[in-house]
């Protein structure tokens, strides 16, 4: 029997922002304030801006269900997870929560670096609400999913910043509430990690515990979770199948635009820590007769502006193509080359030359990544651009084409 | 499947909170536990880079009645009954130093713990209630110069330190009251913890610690009354020195009035707290 866990009911967040220019943050300044105010002609209209993080949201989660969550960034999902979490209160509406919670909202919360890994362990894992036993019983495992070993007894300051993420995600995945709140965690951390963090998040996801993920990363969203709705604005504007909402949500954050023209990325959803960013993208294929746009098994060409705070040296560089569901295609990365990419202080121009895109014709999004060699994610643009791949060759027998992929092939008859 | 989860299901409904709410006893309970930890690791990281830790906790104390001996027992001559006045001071410095620090700490404990206000749920005052508690150690050290000083002058205890107890209860539970407030009041207003050293500096001397009550002229020993503190030091010292000490020292009027004070700053700062909380995480 199919149990509902969460039940959300009309949830709203205001927060009004027009009253914190009258706000005060100091005692000092709050007196002088109240003193002065006689003397001071009231001000004729006070600027009342209301912020609505999230707006008369309703849905329901059923027990055993992985639940995702996506939008933009600043869309209310965070709001949404911290409402949940009873970390603030809603400003009007309500939440059944039938179980307990256990709330991921940050990697490594709490951890003391002055606190060597061992200790900060059990302070973590009660500051994620595990009982000491618990903590004790499970410790080992911890230990052995963080791989850290022979840095037990060092003071976390001392850990790379690989090693801390390791060691507090490995903390949390060993919870077992029943209900598990997830806030982009997998953001952080190496390709490696992510994956572990993810096979975790599947086995806990099989063990029957109802899970909400929040992710801008549409493969994982789409590999765990079974029903997504999508926030934007603090609006709920879609829930349903993971493949529909998902595809819906790409639809509608890439930018249109055709070839040969630059297309600034400003507006763009991303993640990252922006030290170096892309900051516009270009593409063209050589055919004039179809207007420079990419066909199938042909050549096409991608430029990329990127700002760089710095001289840097970039381990991977990646043009990623999408289909219109988030399903990850093609990926051109420059770490497959082999060599890592030096940037320069401001502006840098780089050109992907795909000799054969084999794509068939269709409607595709183009997405980028840009990481340092130490795995961390330096800007990351999930749908940047939509690209039409269309069809070069005529048809005969105006076939559809199915698949997404091509391949090179001929039929023969085979002698027996 | 779902065969592994328990099938009692543990409610919660999250709705706004109406002007009515609850001391959440039961939940700090429940969290017991983390405030094990989080005193824990006060105690762990405060003494952990330092060897001087450990002296400094203690030095700090006998430091300052040595000073308060020279200053205010020989050359001022304050009298301090049949003890000597180094022993007279020491029993009241012990119980106010634990409440400064403890003050000290809570009201800034919110502020410091950001990290998890902003992103893990638990009942928010396990925070001052650690702070309250992590002080305990400190006095600990500080009780043991004590005994030593107790000895050295030949001042055994009588019957009355039975009630010692009770008195450090009424230290903690004062210490607790003001935490509630300026813990709270420091999240709104970030200049509190400024406030808060000045006030201690001068409320040390409108607490019978380096001086008896009785130096206190009648007319204005009602201060003393509206001081809870004043309960606190005069009951620590009344239950080690009792049969040293003036007649007038024995608790009387002016402890009981204190100690209602202290009460009612705890009930009205648990209250203040519990209001102000659901804001915590918006505004911190």
């Amino acid at each position: 029997m199919s149990n509902i866990s969460i039940e959300v009911d009309h949830l709203s967040k205001v927060y009004t922002i027009g009253l914190a220019k009258q706000r005060h943050d100091t005692l000092r300044d709050q007196l002088v304030d109240m003193i002065s105010a006689p003397f001071q002609k009231r001000k004729k209209e006070q600027e009342d801006g209301t912020f609505w993080a999230l707006r008369d949201v309703s849905f329901n989660v059923m027990q055993g269900e992985v639940f995702g969550i996506i939008g933009r960034n600043g869309a209310g999902k965070s709001t949404l997870l911290k409402l949940l979490s009873r970390i603030t209160e809603p400003t009007s509406g309500r939440a059944v929560i039938n179980g307990r919670v256990g709330s991921l909202l940050e990697v490594g919360t709490g951890f003391h670096p002055e606190l060597t890994g061992r200790e900060n362990v059990f302070l973590n894992g009660a500051i994620l609400g595990m009982h000491r036993s618990e903590i004790n019983r499970k410790f080992d495992e911890i230990v052995a999913f963080a791989e850290i070993d022979q840095f037990l007894d060092t003071p976390v300051k001392r850990y790379s910043s690989g090693m801390y993420v390791r060691l507090a995600f490995a903390v949390a995945a060993h919870l077992e509430p029943e209900i598990l709140l997830v806030d982009e965690v997998l953001a952080v951390g190496d390709v490696e990690f992510q994956k572990k963090c993810l096979g975790k998040m599947d086995d806990v996801a099989k063990l029957g515990r109802t899970v909400l993920f929040v992710s801008h990363n549409m493969n994982a969203i789409q590999r765990l979770c079974s029903e997504t709705i999508y926030i934007d604005k603090g609006k709920l504007v879609e829930k349903g199948l993971t493949r529909d909402v998902v595809s819906h949500y790409i639809s509608s954050n890439f930018y249109s635009a055709g070839p040969r023209e630059w297309i600034k990325l400003n507006d763009a959803d991303r993640v990252g820590t922006g030290e170096a960013y892309f900051d516009a993208i270009y593409y063209e294929s050589p055919s004039k007769e179809i207007g420079y746009k990419p066909y199938s098994n042909g050549p096409v060409e991608f430029s990329v502006m990127i700002e760089s705070n710095g001289p840097r040296s970039v381990s991977s560089i990646a043009i990623t193509i999408f289909d219109q569901y988030g399903t990850k295609l093609v990926n051109a990365d420059s770490v497959s080359l082999g060599k890592a990419v030096e940037l320069k202080a401001g502006r840098n121009q780089f050109k992907f030359k795909i000799n054969r895109l084999h794509l068939n014709p269709g409607v595709y999004v183009v997405g980028l990544w840009m990481a340092k060699s130490s795995g961390n994610v330096l800007d990351q643009i999930y749908s940047a651009i939509r690209v039409d791949v269309i069809d070069l060759e005529e048809r005969e027998f105006g076939m559809r084409i199915d698949g997404a992929v091509t391949c090179d092939f001929q039929l023969v008859t085979d002698q027996m | 499947m779902a065969e592994n989860i328990p099938t009692v299901k543990h409610q919660v409904i999250i709705q706004p909170s109406k002007g009515w709410f609850s001391l959440q006893l039961g939940a700090l309970w429940q969290y017991r536990e983390l405030l094990y930890f989080l005193v824990w690791r006060d105690i762990k990281v405060r003494y952990k880079q330092t060897a001087l830790g450990i002296t400094w906790v203690i030095l700090q104390p006998v430091v300052s009645m040595v000073v308060f001996t020279a200053l205010f027992g020989n050359l001022l001559g304050v009298p301090s009954g049949d003890v000597p006045y180094p022993i007279f001071s020491y029993t009241a410095l012990l119980p106010w130093n634990y409440f400064a620090s403890s003050i000290n700490k809570s009201s800034t404990s919110l502020v410091m713990n950001t990290n998890l206000v902003t992103k893990v749920y638990f009942p928010r005052m396990v925070i001052p209630i650690s702070s309250i508690l992590s002080g305990l150690i400190d006095f600990g050290f500080g009780f043991i110069v004590l005994i030593g000083l107790m000895l050295y002058y030949h001042v055994p205890p009588t019957w009355t330190i039975l009630f010692l107890p009770a008195f450090l209860l009424l230290a903690m539970l004062t210490a607790l009251g003001f935490g509630f407030w300026l813990s709270a009041l420091n999240v709104r207003y970030r200049d509190i913890n400024y406030l808060v050293p000045y006030l201690i500096q001068i409320w040390m001397y409108l607490t019978p610690v380096i001086y008896p009550t009785s130096l206190i002229p009648e007319q204005f020993r009602f201060v003393l009354a509206l001081n809870p503190m004043t309960a606190v030091v005069e009951g620590f010292r009344w239950a080690l020195l009792s049969p040293y000490l003036e007649t007038a020292q024995a608790p009387g009027i002016i402890l009981l009035f204190s100690f209602l004070i202290s009460i009612l700053v705890l009930i009205s700062g648990a209250v203040f707290f519990r209001r102000t909380e659901r804001t915590f995480a918006d505004i911190i």
